[in-house]
């Protein structure tokens, strides 16, 4: 784990800087019940503060007598019980009409994308597509899109602070959510829930692309990986076959369909490497196929022995797959 | 009115038979609740100190993007351990602690109702506690989160003795609370003082009693599901397994433990802050009825409020706005309680400045702060950003500490001296109060903000270019700030220890009945068993040996207390108490070797463990010679 | 403010210790048969909602749980908390031989229990391991059967004490503890035989 540097900006995941509809909605929802706090801790502050810097008359402690019935109804009942309701029941009005404002549009079934947890990567398809990608979500802007959640282990929770809260991936059971980005551009998303010792790097991106843009990118990634053209991606390939990189990767328009990785037929044009743990580099790409291990510990993948040449081959090769 | 007299010769009976030599034999055979309370208090806090080391250690990893101060594994496990360890083996033994030391003597009563019982709890929350940390000794710690989610935790991901320590102490550890709840119940429901009807028990009493009745009625699907998890990790039954069982079975069973548990660990504490702020502003409570209901209503709600814990699940929106609804309405029984203390603190005839006063009113902050992130993440949409963050961290360390530990300061700055017999020293302890209550809002304060930054919980690292490096920064020198002011405290009790003012028997002019003995008092607590006849006794002027009764309130001839009915405390029996006895440990270390037995799969030694549970248990049932059979 | 002397403590002299529903003893039973209680039904809620979320839930084949052998433990356990309940009545006369007798015929059907018990597990053709619906059958019965198994293990040992004449009419808490934990225990047999034998022939087709 040396410092990881990362060149891709994405910017802050902020949930307070919402992109799409659904977490605005969230947004608007909290700031408004931060502000409902902030009233209630000023109340609670003045009636704590205030008779504590009125001072003391004298300096006689022997106790008084408790205080009037109607005194005593008056603070419990009606600042305790009555207030504390009224407010709470504006807050639940306010959190149903929320909810009710994010739900998932009917449009969304348009355009649905099946998200897979593994640990610690994302599988991301496009059904009816022919299109599997890993770690990178692109998205059209200004429409929804259903995402189909489901897990191959253990339970993730999938989450793009920008354009939606979280939905757990469970396995054995499919739940829906669904986002929307208002604007272009690229969002960080995050596992949510604790699945063991890479949780920490179990991010992705969400691309969101004007709608044109979006389709050619669709069309790309369907297609197989080209054949590997110059010399070095030749040998490279074969070292992807023998080293057994192939056992658990796929590279469509190959005979490789392992199904235990990632699918690497476009690796070369992915933004991120194992679950967002780093930059698709060259050096990383390498750094990462000698010593997994070391990069991500706890990963997966298995270091594979090789020597350098067919290191450097092979990552010629993986770097032909745009 | 005759006013009974110890007649002579009655504290020399009381001593030869309440109070034993000081050998290691009677030490390890106590069944003083005086002397568990102390045992229960000082363990509490050493896993405290345990626990917080384990914190420091995950706020120096997080002080750095891309830090490798420690392995994931390790971080890992730290968390785990620490929020186990705090939840289990601190906040609630703790207030057990101030509750063994504090109920027989709120009442009038010379012991619990069940003294062997007791010290067989606090064995077992000794040895449960030394069972778990096993595992951190051989490096195979718990490393799924407190919660332990399936399936990470079965037998498929996580296959080495991790989890199997996590499951069977806490196993273990119920057995402990279980029965340390149960006897607080009896001891409550039948030892009472003549006088102390319903009506005129202290608000602690309340609060002690709700907490014991969600133990009896909420420990059990915890039981459940740890016996579920542990059949699917050694003998490949299928509850959890997504292929012939489901996840979220374990998830319904924890929360439907989990939440009550978390009511369980501050109910007691805010009856304590109830019994102490009338000290503090020279007048009774305002609105003693009000809080006892708010306080067993908070025990009965937090039965209904579970899936707010689940709302990322996926899980029927119509059902989930049902528990949305109901944690929120949880949140109107706290608001009477803290309306209760600020009317308390508004209509003081005056205010005594002292130390836990000073807690009391940094609880008071903390608690409205915490409960109003709870009521954020109540909020079904809002908690889909916030679930599983920072937001969520921030959330219960401002209701764990502010509400559990605030107050438990405050009750060892009050109670202490009843225990010792000597004040802690007022100085330190203002400086340990600001230094806590500063170093609490830096360390935890900043957490709201950067889970809302997308700062996910229970990740060993992050990287650089988020934007959350100099909010951890501040994080990690406040929870060292807050260190410090443990540390004062340290300092403080074995200052005073030797050198504090002296607290004679009621240093605070208190009401309630402990403060009318010695400090400490002696082994029997009471020579004569008071009468009382309002929810103030000391303070009302009446004379506490008044009310007739006779000889029948001095019972020195054997090992005895008083019994008295459930609802008015009319007296009705005599009660003899058990004698010192090793049966207690025994059993537990009986236990202890059943458990290590399964935890480690070993027939042989699970069988030991197994026969010798079973003498301990007769052993101790049986009547011992010259005692009247039961 | 005076405390009425009268009414706080009465003038005769009190009993040692008391018997029957008002003693420390029979409440601490009380809570502890609560939290078990609160333990078979977390059993049988997790029963409930994996019978709602899996659709495989239910003996193999889709077969019907059998009910004939269940139906005899059911009446064992019925005979057994009679005799207890009729041998206590007995000691609460001072009737020796009754409880001796009573405890004896509820011993002995609750034995018989147990191993009706074992015979139907080896009449089941899955093990535990099979599947949830299996896992949870054996962990409930077996559980249950466990409670009944302590509950004879101090009914072995008040058996021995009462033919020791430990007990009186004054003072026998530990017949009534363990009678009441017997209740108990045959009472968790009841919803279990509703519930896992029974109520699958309603709402399986
Ligand atoms: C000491 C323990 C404690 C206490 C007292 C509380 C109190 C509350 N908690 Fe908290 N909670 C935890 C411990 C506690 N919690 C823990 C440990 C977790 C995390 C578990 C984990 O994931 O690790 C958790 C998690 C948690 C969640 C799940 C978050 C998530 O994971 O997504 C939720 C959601 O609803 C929640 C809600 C509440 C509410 C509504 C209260 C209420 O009871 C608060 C009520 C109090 C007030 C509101 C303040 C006082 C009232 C007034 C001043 C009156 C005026 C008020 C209003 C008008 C609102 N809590
Ligand atoms: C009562 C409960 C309690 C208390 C008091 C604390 C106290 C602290 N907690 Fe924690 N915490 C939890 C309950 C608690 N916590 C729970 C339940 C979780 C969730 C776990 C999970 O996700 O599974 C959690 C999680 C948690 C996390 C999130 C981890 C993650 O998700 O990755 C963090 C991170 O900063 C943290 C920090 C701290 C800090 C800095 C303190 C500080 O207050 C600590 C202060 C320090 C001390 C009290 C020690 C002082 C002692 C010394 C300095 C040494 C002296 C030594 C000798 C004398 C021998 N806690
Ligand atoms: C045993 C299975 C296995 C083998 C063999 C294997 N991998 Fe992987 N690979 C994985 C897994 C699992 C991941 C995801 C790891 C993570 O993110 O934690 C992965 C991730 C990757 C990635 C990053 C993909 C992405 O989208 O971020 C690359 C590139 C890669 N492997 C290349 C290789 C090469 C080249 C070889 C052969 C030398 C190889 N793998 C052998 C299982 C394997
Ligand atoms: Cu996947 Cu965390
Ligand atoms: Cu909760």
């Amino acid at each position: 784990m040396m410092a990881l540097l990362q060149a891709v900006t994405v910017p802050q995941p902020s949930a307070l800087d919402p992109h799409g509809p659904a977490a605005a909605r969230e947004a608007t929802l909290w700031w408004v019940m931060l502000a409902i706090a902030t009233v209630i801790f000023i109340l609670v502050l003045y009636l704590l503060l205030r008779p504590l810097f009125r001072r003391p008359v004298d300096g006689d402690t022997t106790p008084g007598e408790a205080m009037p019935p109607d005194v005593q109804r008056r603070w419990l009942v009606w600042g305790g019980a009555v207030m504390p309701a009224a407010v709470l029941f504006v807050l639940f009005l306010f959190t149903l009409t929320t909810l009710a404002a994010v739900r998932m549009p009917a449009r969304a079934g348009d355009l649905t994308i099946e998200v897979i947890g593994h640990r610690w990567w994302w599988e991301v398809r496009y059904p009816g597509r022919g299109v599997v990608t890993a770690d990178e979500l692109h998205i059209p802007v200004g429409r929804p899109v259903r995402i189909r959640l489901s897990s191959d282990d253990v339970i993730h929770s999938f989450w793009v602070p920008q354009l939606a809260g979280k939905t757990d991936l469970i396995p054995g059971q499919g739940n829906d959510t669904w986002i929307q980005a208002s604007q272009a551009g690229t969002y960080y998303g995050k596992c949510g829930e604790y699945c063991g010792r890479q949780h920490a790097h179990m991010a992705f991106v969400v691309v969101a692309q004007a709608p044109g843009e979006f389709d050619q990118w669709l069309a790309r990634e369907a297609l197989g990986a080209q054949a590997a053209g110059d010399s070095g991606a030749v040998v490279g390939q074969k070292v992807f076959r023998d080293r057994g990189c192939a056992f658990c990767h796929a590279v469509r328009g190959t005979p490789y369909h392992g199904d235990v990785g990632p699918d690497l037929t476009h690796i070369a044009s992915r933004r991120l490497l194992a679950g967002g743990s780093f930059d698709n580099t060259r050096g990383m790409l390498a750094g990462w196929i000698a010593n997994p291990d070391v990069m991500k510990p706890g990963t997966l993948m298995p270091a594979v022995e090789m020597p350098a040449d067919e290191l450097q081959a092979l990552v010629d090769y993986l770097q032909t797959l745009k | 009115m005759s006013t009974i007299e110890a007649g002579p010769g009655v504290e020399e009976r009381l001593r030869t038979n309440w109070e034993p030599p000081e050998t290691l034999y009677f030490q390890l055979a106590s069944v003083d609740h005086k002397k568990i309370g102390k045992r229960y208090l000082i363990t509490a806090f050493l896993f405290l100190l345990v626990g917080g080391v384990e914190a420091l250690l995950m706020r120096m990893q997080l002080s750095r993007p891309e830090n490798t101060l420690l392995t994931p594994e390790q971080y890992d496990q730290l968390f785990t351990m620490h929020g186990v360890t705090m939840i289990f083996w601190y906040a609630a033994p703790i207030l057990s602690g101030f509750g063994n030391y504090l109920v027989p003597l709120f009442i009038g009563s010379r012991d619990m109702a069940f003294p062997r019982l007791n010290a067989f709890s606090y064995w077992t929350f000794l040895l449960s506690g030394i069972v778990l940390y096993t595992g951190a000794l051989i490096g195979m710690a718990p490393d799924g989160g407190w919660f332990a989610y399936t399936p990470l935790t079965g037998p498929a991901f996580s296959p080495g003795l991790n989890l199997d320590f996590y499951a069977i102490s806490l196993l273990f550890l119920t057995i402990s609370t279980t029965a340390g709840a149960i006897n607080f119940i009896v001891t409550i429901f039948k030892m009472r003082c003549p006088g102390m009807s319903m009506s005129r028990m202290p608000l602690a009493l309340w609060s002690t009693l709700t907490m014991s009745f969600a133990v009896v009625f909420g420990m059990p699907p915890l039981t459940a599901a740890l016996v579920f998890l542990e059949l699917e990790r050694r003998w490949n039954f299928h509850f959890f397994d997504p292929l012939s069982g489901s996840p979220l079975l374990w998830q319904h069973l924890f929360w439907i433990f989990g939440h009550p548990w978390v009511y369980i660990v501050i109910l007691p504490a805010t009856g304590l802050v109830s019994m102490m702020l009338p000290t503090f502003c020279r007048r009774p409570i305002v609105g003693h009825t009000y809080i006892v209901l708010a306080t067993i209503a908070t025990g009965m709600a937090g039965f209904g409020v579970w899936v707010h814990h689940m709302f990322a699940t996926g899980i029927p929106v119509l059902s989930t706005t049902f528990f949305s609804a109901a944690s929120l309405t949880v949140s109107i029984p706290s608001g009477i309680q803290i309306f209760g203390w600020l009317a308390t603190i508004w209509h003081a005839k005056r205010h005594v400045w002292r130390t836990p006063f000073y807690f009391i009113v940094g609880f008071i902050v903390l608690f409205v702060i915490g409960g109003f992130s709870g009521v954020m993440t109540a909020a079904i949409p809002a908690d889909w950003q916030e679930t599983d963050t920072y937001f969520v961290v921030a959330h219960i360390h401002y209701v764990l500490i502010g509400i559990n530990l605030f107050p438990v300061m405050a009750a060892f700055y009050y109670w202490l001296p009843k225990m010792t017999g000597r004040m802690l020293d007022e100085r330190l302890g203002r400086w340990n109060f600001w230094v806590m209550f500063t170093g609490m809002n830096i360390a935890f304060f900043p957490m709201h903000v950067v889970g809302m930054l997308g700062m996910t919980r229970r990740i060993y690292t992050y990287p650089a270019h988020l934007g959350w490096t100099w909010l951890n920064q501040v994080e990690t020198v406040g929870g060292f700030i807050f260190a410090a002011g443990v540390l004062i405290f340290v300092a403080n009790y074995f200052i005073s220890r030797k050198n504090g003012v002296r607290a004679g028997p009621n240093p605070w002019q208190a009401s309630s009945l402990e403060w009318s003995v010695s400090s400490p008092p002696p082994a029997w607590n009471f020579s004569v068993i008071p009468a009382v006849a309002s929810r103030e006794p000391l303070w009302d002027g009446t004379d506490l040996l008044a009310g007739g009764g006779g000889d029948g309130r001095v019972l020195s001839h054997e090992k005895k207390t008083l019994g008295t009915t459930v609802l008015d405390a009319v007296p009705d029996s005599v009660l003899h108490m058990p004698e010192d006895t090793l049966y207690p440990l025994g059993l537990s270390v009986a236990l202890t070797v059943l458990f290590y037995g399964l935890v480690f799969k070993s027939v042989p030694v699970f069988a030991v463990g197994l026969l010798a549970t079973f003498a301990a248990i007769v052993g101790w049932l049986w009547p011992k010679p010259g005692e009247l059979p039961e | 403010m005076s405390i009425d002397a009268a009414a706080v403590f009465p003038h005769e002299p009190l009993p040692d210790r008391l018997k029957g529903a008002r003693a420390t003893g029979w409440w601490g039973m009380v809570w502890l048969i609560c939290t078990e209680a609160m333990l078979f039904a977390s059993y049988f809620a997790s029963w409930i909602f994996l019978s709602e979320t899996i659709r495989a839930f239910g003996e193999e084949g889709g077969r019907y749980p059998p009910l004939g052998l269940p139906s005899l433990m059911t009446v064992l356990l019925a005979s057994s908390s009679i005799a207890a309940w009729w041998g206590e009545k007995g000691i609460e006369k001072g009737d020796q031989g009754r409880l001796r007798i009573g405890l004896a015929i509820a011993w002995l059907a609750g034995a018989a229990f147990l191993v009706c018990q074992v015979i139907e597990y080896g009449h089941k053709s899955l093990g535990p391991d099979s599947g949830a619906y299996h896992s949870l059958f054996y962990t409930i019965t077996t559980t249950h059967g466990v409670h009944l198994a302590v509950g004879l293990l101090m009914g072995a040992v008040v058996q021995v004490r009462a033919w020791l004449g430990h007990f009186t009419r004054e003072r026998h808490l530990a017949v009534q503890n363990t009678v009441l934990y017997l209740h108990f225990v045959d009472g968790v047999w009841m919803v279990i035989f509703l519930l896992v034998y029974v109520s699958p022939h309603f709402w399986r087709r």
